[in-house]
């Protein structure tokens, strides 16, 4: 497990980070969430060690000595005049495999990627969403024990973004904790074990995203029933949020029980449904931050 | 993790690649062969030989005998006018009552060499002969210093490999992967290796050249000093690289690059202008081939015209070999501290003091 325990940074006397702490586990997804200048980068550069703390630490399995990292920068970049697998095999060199590895590693990834057929182009001359999936491959050529990836689906298409998921997916099944930045909710909600929330430089949630539904936000519940459901609102025990007809959507004040709710609906005649709403990302990130 | 010196190889490996597939490295390089040939050979080819004359009537004919002179006779002063005007001939001579005995005939100006060579000059004696005439000194010490900066400017590679990896922030993968020391000492090795073999090619290819133009006389003094060219060329090449390396990291962009060249260019066009300028004054020179940044060109200069010894030569050496070790150590610093400053120019002070 990644264990990132009260990690601090200033830059010249504003502070960017403050005692940020939080996990990755292993073979999990987990996505850090956070608006533009919330210190998401920060954080990823520190826990590469490419950046100093200023405070805090960053452990592996219990140690200080780091393991192999898959990194992608935010801002992508890789020498634009090198052909693409070339490119690739010498990044696998410099992480530490030799010549064949680095090789059939590549061979391997590109193929996942479906790039092989530009495998000896320049990277300049690739498409923008192309180049994405070469920086992947780059990411990825050493069987990093952790993946880091910093905004790794801005830019990609439709397409591109499943392609990725799926090579992504495949290496955290295997056991890589997989910690990504992103501030496409939707997607993160759809990806994530794990989620962590950082705001203004400070952690303000983290956990499973289960955990993180159940715990934030106020519970809310819809009721639909076959008549209409203005009598809710002379329930003193409840908060009327939205209301439309037969269906409504409320909160429960201060002792309030939901099975007394229901029990009111169903003597006033048939109830069609009745759902606990579970928040979704984005209001619990909105909530959060 | 990569070690030190395995990443060192492996980023010297992909600069050598990389420069070596560059058009413009070698036509630089052929540029430099074609001109050192040009100036050695040309003049040898140029040159007619003996300026032709035509010499009206035998007995002036007889009187030329044993002058550096092409003579053709002819019987009457038309025919000679005839070929000067044709200019088949530089100058026509015919016999004349001044004292010299001959008159000399040309077109529009007086020819200076036909002149020179019907003069008597008095012998000479020197008591210190120099091997080599001014001019040829003049010449030599010109080509040591242009080679040098030609060398000494191909270190903007190293500016500009910095850049493009600041530009598009590979670097953030690269300093997370392998120490920054050994991504800059990769980048000197790389370089300062390709300089060492296009010196040694035309250290090898230089007394060819000089043999085919026919100054084998000056060959002979010249190669002693082209031998100690070459580790000085190769040292004062990595102290600059070490500085080439930091002018790029202090920027992000590559039209920004001129804006951080200031300090390089004066420490490699001064030498060379200073060196020019002060062939001829050994006090100076002696100076200059102690400054590290000036030693290159001006100890072997001095070498060459037999102004300093094999010590003072060695010691020179070893002067500049410290000073590398310095430049290095200091901009390896700078160099850590600028590198991962992606947004503008970055002050020297700011990058020294690591203040990320």
């Amino acid at each position: 497990m990644l264990k990132v325990s009260s990690i601090s940074r200033t830059f010249g006397d504003r502070w960017v980070l403050d005692n940020v702490s939080f996990d990755v586990r292993p073979g999990r997804m987990t996505g850090f969430l956070g608006a533009n200048g919330a210190g998401k980068t920060t954080t990823m550069r520190i826990i590469l060690g490419v950046l100093a703390a200023h405070g805090g630490t960053v452990t592996w399995n219990g140690s200080e000595d780091l393991p192999s990292f898959g990194y992608m920068p935010e801002e992508r970049g890789l020498y634009p005049k090198m052909k693409v697998a070339e490119q690739i095999t010498w990044l696998g060199r410099l992480h530490g495999l030799d010549r064949g590895r680095a090789k059939s590693n590549t061979d391997e990834l590109l193929e996942q990627l479906e790039l092989t057929e530009r495998a000896g182009d320049r990277l300049e001359t690739l498409s923008l969403g192309n180049q994405q999936r070469v920086q992947i491959a780059a990411a990825l050529v050493h069987d990093p024990e952790v993946l880091v990836l910093d905004e790794p689906f801005s830019g990609l298409d439709p397409i591109a973004v499943e392609t990725v998921l799926d090579v992504l997916r495949k290496r955290a099944a295997n056991g890589a904790p997989v910690l990504f930045s992103s501030h496409q909710l939707g997607l993160v909600e759809r990806l994530c074990d794990d989620v962590v929330i950082i705001s203004r430089g400070v952690i303000t949630a983290s956990g499973s995203r289960d955990e993180l539904r159940r715990n934030f936000g106020t519970p809310r519940f819809e009721l639909v029933v076959g008549s209409d459901a203005g009598w809710l609102r002379d329930d003193p025990g409840v908060a009327v949020v939205d209301l439309d007809g037969p269906r409504a959507v409320f909160e429960l004040r201060d002792g309030h029980s939901d099975q007394r709710v229901l029990q009111a609906a169903m003597a006033r005649g048939e109830v069609r449904s009745f759902t606990p709403l579970v928040p979704t990302l984005g209001e619990i990130f909105k909530e959060a931050v | 993790m990569t070690g030190f010196a395995a990443a060192t190889r492996l980023v010297a490996e992909r600069e050598i690649g990389v420069l070596v597939r560059t058009k413009g490295f070698w036509i630089g390089y052929a540029v430099t062969i074609i001109g050192l040939f040009a100036i050695t050979v040309l003049p040898a080819v140029l040159d007619s030989g003996p300026p032709k004359v035509a010499a009206v009537g035998s007995d002036v004919a007889t009187s030329l005998a044993g002058k550096d002179l092409d003579v053709r006779t002819v019987g009457d002063l038309a025919t000679a006018q005839d070929l000067v005007r044709k200019e088949e001939v530089q100058a026509a001579i015919v016999r004349d009552p001044s004292p010299t005995g001959v008159r000399v005939i040309a077109l529009y100006d007086p020819p200076r060499d036909v002149v020179t060579r019907l003069a008597t000059a008095p012998p000479v004696d020197l008591l210190e002969a120099a091997a080599v005439s001014t001019g040829e000194r003049q010449l030599v010490i010109t080509v040591f210093a242009l080679v040098f900066v030609l060398f000494a400017m191909g270190g903007a590679a190293i500016a500009q490999s910095t850049v493009t990896e600041k530009q598009t922030r590979i670097v953030e993968i690269l300093v997370s992967t392998i120490p920054v020391r050994a991504l800059l000492a990769g980048k000197i090795a790389a370089h300062t290796l390709l300089t060492l073999g296009q010196v040694v090619v035309l250290a090898l290819v230089t007394p060819i050249a000089m043999r085919l133009g026919g100054q084998a006389q000056l060959l002979a003094v010249v190669q002693p000093a082209l031998g100690w060219f070459i580790p000085f060329v190769v040292l004062g090449f990595v102290l600059l690289a070490g500085i080439w390396a930091v002018t790029g990291s202090l920027v992000s962009r590559q039209e920004d690059l001129g804006s951080s060249m200031g300090v390089v260019m004066i420490l490699v066009m001064g030498p060379y202008i200073l060196v020019q300028a002060f062939f001829d004054n050994a006090a100076a020179l002696a100076v200059m081939s102690y400054v590290p940044f000036s030693a290159p060109v001006a100890m072997p200069v001095r070498m060459f015209a037999g102004q300093a010894h094999v010590w003072e030569a060695l010691l020179s050496l070893g002067v500049l070999a410290g000073s590398v070790v310095v430049i290095v150590l200091l901009a390896s610093r700078v160099y850590s501290g600028a590198l991962l400053q992606t947004r503008g120019k970055v002050k020297l002070a700011k990058a020294w003091a690591h203040a990320d």
